[in-house]
């Protein structure tokens, strides 16, 4: 039955998340804004405490059926994406520096064998912080990921790696300060274009992996996005994700990029975060200045100011729907592409628009780095970009709701 | 819990009005805009259907099928899949009948509601007022209490089959509160003026009507001394146009992506080239998140809670949504989306609408 109310578990766990953000990320924000490339290792170390064998991405999720049956519906995905829009309502670049499984996570979780899931993740229930991460983006190709060139050729029991990666979030993290992983995406086959490409799972500290850059960014400071090499990198066999096999189907880069279908509209909730955060400070402040946001009345009564605000306001909240909407599919075992694809296009661009919105109703108080208005406007845009562009995303949608491929729509 | 699943019972609607829309509705749109008339045949057709009665009170010969908000946007968005104008014809009666069931008194429910089982009948709500700044927070309509009885004095507009209802449901400020009264037609002082000429919505007879000194018996007050929940019909309202409007956009998107794919420029069909795939992505992303909207404030009414925020949103948000896709349709199609061969136009025309009504179709 059609219901948008959050059941009792899911509002608590955004009421408990929100408390968190308020007290342990707001006090601590501008701070790692302005010391790029330094860690809040209380903070890192707290949220490892708290949340450690407890996945953000709310991998494992894809609904076994039988499994579903018995426990009554499970909503993984849905909590996940609030709590995201929680943490990222704290503070979006500290969230994203949170030790947890990740991207990295979420790709052993959609292409792994139980035995690579129970051997890479079993690590994130204890010990020392630790992070994952997803390294598929090179200095010549993003969105076009089937141009990939790292390459990954067997020699004996091992994998042999070869190439660089760029953007790789919280990489240095998951490659040199942590007993974490790095999945990489690599072509076992370049002839085979993408039926070729694999992931591999490389722990930290293996020889032949470095960073070797860890990026200076508009935004999101406090996560660390990283440049990574590999020069004749040596992993053991069995640490292709899924089947090694060159598959005459591109059926194994389907599964690959079936990983974006879980984490975007984790991505889109992260969004939400910034741009509620924004918003809500906005409409605090014009309150306290005697000037409420009116709803319900007629458009030519609305102040300009009333107008854009409402707006921004509903843009995002349609975001939030749309995002609610594919991680509930996920939650359920269906088939999201489509829906994940909307929300993050949906999302990103509400977001970057709305945290703009926001700067220019505070007039020159919002474009001042004593307020945050001006870091959520920075840490927003990566929303727009990171986990597939909003133009990614739009293609995405256009292929699915017109029946074309990605040779006829391109 | 969060669910977007619709009951067995709401897909069996949906299906139902879904065809009847595409079978009937949809091949005399043209027609009835063109002639500003809609066959008797299509609205009997849609009584059938029981848009009206199958949620009215067995006692008055109802159905007494659950009201359901969601149900009723479910319906309200494949009507005007079909046409946005007859949806609002085939729904008119529901401005009376509703509030009746929901808020009238006992006399009232007996004395207005068989009137709406036994086949289409016309009745209507007045609640718009032709001010550039009109909103339902205040109405510049006036009743007034005079020896027992109130005296209604006002001027409304977009009141839908006004020459046709034998009934009229005013809406009125009185002092700081807000009321209903139920007119009948031949009450001395109102004045039903002659049928207004809109830019769309032509099928859809709509007047102007004043009242002037208008006497109703305190009988006439819905809910009588209570009252009943004006900013609730309100609401319902507000859920119900932003459904129709998510319909007609729906409906521009589907014929927009069909075209598209059709029509070849440059040895390819023009669906794709980005230019022309960005454009129906964009939409289909709006058409479902007005619809998400719309279903959010209804669900919340459907639990009685006050909804205000999220019906004001959705029918906001649906009705800009609606307007910019039938205006992108529009532009898929070029100079076709001009002419008045394809109906893309018409739904341009139709969406602009939306904006222009409040509180005038309830779910």
């Amino acid at each position: 039955m059609i219901d948008f109310e959050l059941s009792q578990k899911v509002q608590a766990q955004k009421d408990l998340i929100r408390s968190l953000a308020e007290g342990a990320m707001r006090p601590i924000s501008r701070e790692f804004d302005e010391r790029e490339h330094e860690k809040p290792w209380d903070f890192l170390k707290m949220m490892w405490d708290v949340s450690r064998g407890q996945s953000m991405t709310g991998e494992n999720s894809r609904e076994d059926p039988e499994a579903a049956k018995k426990s009554g519906p499970r909503e993984n995905t849905l909590t996940a994406a609030i709590t995201i829009e929680e943490l990222s309502w704290g503070d979006a670049g500290l969230y994203l520096t949170i030790p947890n499984p990740g991207l990295g996570g979420a790709a052993v979780s959609a292409a792994g064998t139980p035995e690579q899931k129970k051997r890479f993740l079993t690590p994130f229930e204890s010990g020392e912080p630790k992070w994952a991460a997803m390294a598929i983006t090179e200095p010549h190709c993003g969105s076009d990921s089937a141009a990939l060139q790292t390459t990954a050729v067997r020699d004996g029991d091992d994998w042999v790696l070869n190439g660089t990666k760029i953007f790789c979030t919280s990489g240095q993290m998951a490659a040199e300060k942590s007993d974490g992983f790095v999945v990489v995406w690599a072509t076992v086959d370049k002839e085979a274009g993408r039926a070729g490409i694999k992931s591999f799972v490389v722990p930290a500290h293996t020889d032949g992996m470095s960073v070797i850059k860890v990026e200076n960014k508009l935004g999101i400071r406090a996560s660390d996005t990283a440049m990574l090499v590999f020069e004749d990198c040596h992993i053991p066999a069995d640490n292709v994700l899924g089947s090694a096999e060159v598959a005459k189907s591109t059926e194994g880069f389907k599964g690959a990029m079936a990983t974006f279908d879980a984490t975007r509209p984790l991505v889109a909730a992260s969004a939400l975060g910034i741009g509620q955060a924004s918003l809500d400070l906005a409409r605090e402040e014009l309150e306290k200045r005697g000037r409420p946001i009116r709803y319900g009345i007629s458009d030519a009564s609305l102040t300009a100011m009333e107008s854009d605000f409402i707006d921004a306001e509903s843009d995002l909240h349609a975001a939030r729907l749309l995002t609610w909407r594919a991680a509930w599919m996920m939650d359920r075992g269906q088939r999201n592409n489509l829906e994940a694809s909307m929300a993050k296009a949906k999302a990103g661009l509400a977001v970057t628009l709305a945290t703009q919105k926001a700067i220019e109703l505070m007039g020159p108080l919002g474009y001042s780095r004593k307020m945050l208005l001006e870091k959520w406007m920075r840490d927003a845009k990566i929303n727009d970009i990171f986990e597939g562009t909003q133009q990614i995303n739009m293609l995405i949608v256009a292929r699915r709701i017109l029946g074309y491929s990605s040779k006829e729509l391109s | 819990m969060f669910d977007l699943e619709l009951t067995e019972e709401q897909q069996l609607v949906r299906d139902t009005v879904a065809s009847f829309a595409q079978n009937e509705i949809r091949p005399i749109a043209r027609d009835s805009d063109e002639s500003g008339t809609i066959p008797q045949g299509v609205i009997d057709q849609g009584f059938e259907l029981g848009l009206i009665h199958s949620a009215l009170p067995e006692a008055q010969g109802g159905y007494g099928e659950e009201r359901s908000a969601v149900t009723g946007a479910i319906v309200a968005e494949e009507l005007a899949w079909g046409d946005a104008s007859i949806a609002m014809h085939l729904l008119a009666p529901r401005l009376v009948a509703y509030p009746v069931a929901d808020g009238g008194t006992k006399g009232q429910r007996e004395q207005v509601l068989p009137r709406f089982t036994k086949g289409f009948h016309a009745a209507t709500a007045a609640v718009v007022e032709p001010r550039f700044d009109f909103d339902t927070s205040r109405f510049e309509t006036a009743a007034k209490r005079e020896n027992g009885s109130y005296v209604l004095n006002g001027h409304k507009c977009f009141v839908p089959l006004a020459e046709d209802s034998d009934l009229i449901l005013v809406l009125a400020q009185e002092g700081e509160t807000q009321a209903g009264f139920l007119v009948e037609r031949g009450a001395a002082g109102l004045t039903v003026l002659e049928r207004e000429k809109n830019m769309g919505f032509k099928p859809l007879s709509t007047n102007e009507i004043t009242l002037e000194n208008v006497k109703v018996s305190a009988d006439a007050r819905l809910g009588g001394d209570d009252g009943f929940d004006v900013a609730r019909m309100v609401n319902l309202g507000r859920v119900g146009l932003a459904g129709l409007a998510v319909g007609l956009a729906r409906g521009a998107f589907d014929f927009a992506c069909e075209y598209a794919k059709e029509r070849t420029a440059f040895g390819v069909p023009i669906a794709q080239k980005q230019a022309i795939a960005f454009i129906l992505a964009d939409m289909a992303i709006e058409v479902d998140a007005s619809r998400l909207l719309t279903w959010e404030a209804a669900a919340k009414l459907d639990k009685g809670q006050d909804a205000s925020r999220e019906a004001y949103r959705a029918k906001r948000y649906a009705a800009n949504a609606a307007l910019k896709i039938a205006d992108n349709a529009v532009q898929v199609l070029g100079g076709h989306g001009y002419v008045r061969d394809f109906p893309v136009e018409l739904w341009f025309r139709n969406a602009r609408g939306f904006a222009s009504f409040d509180g005038t179709t309830i779910v």
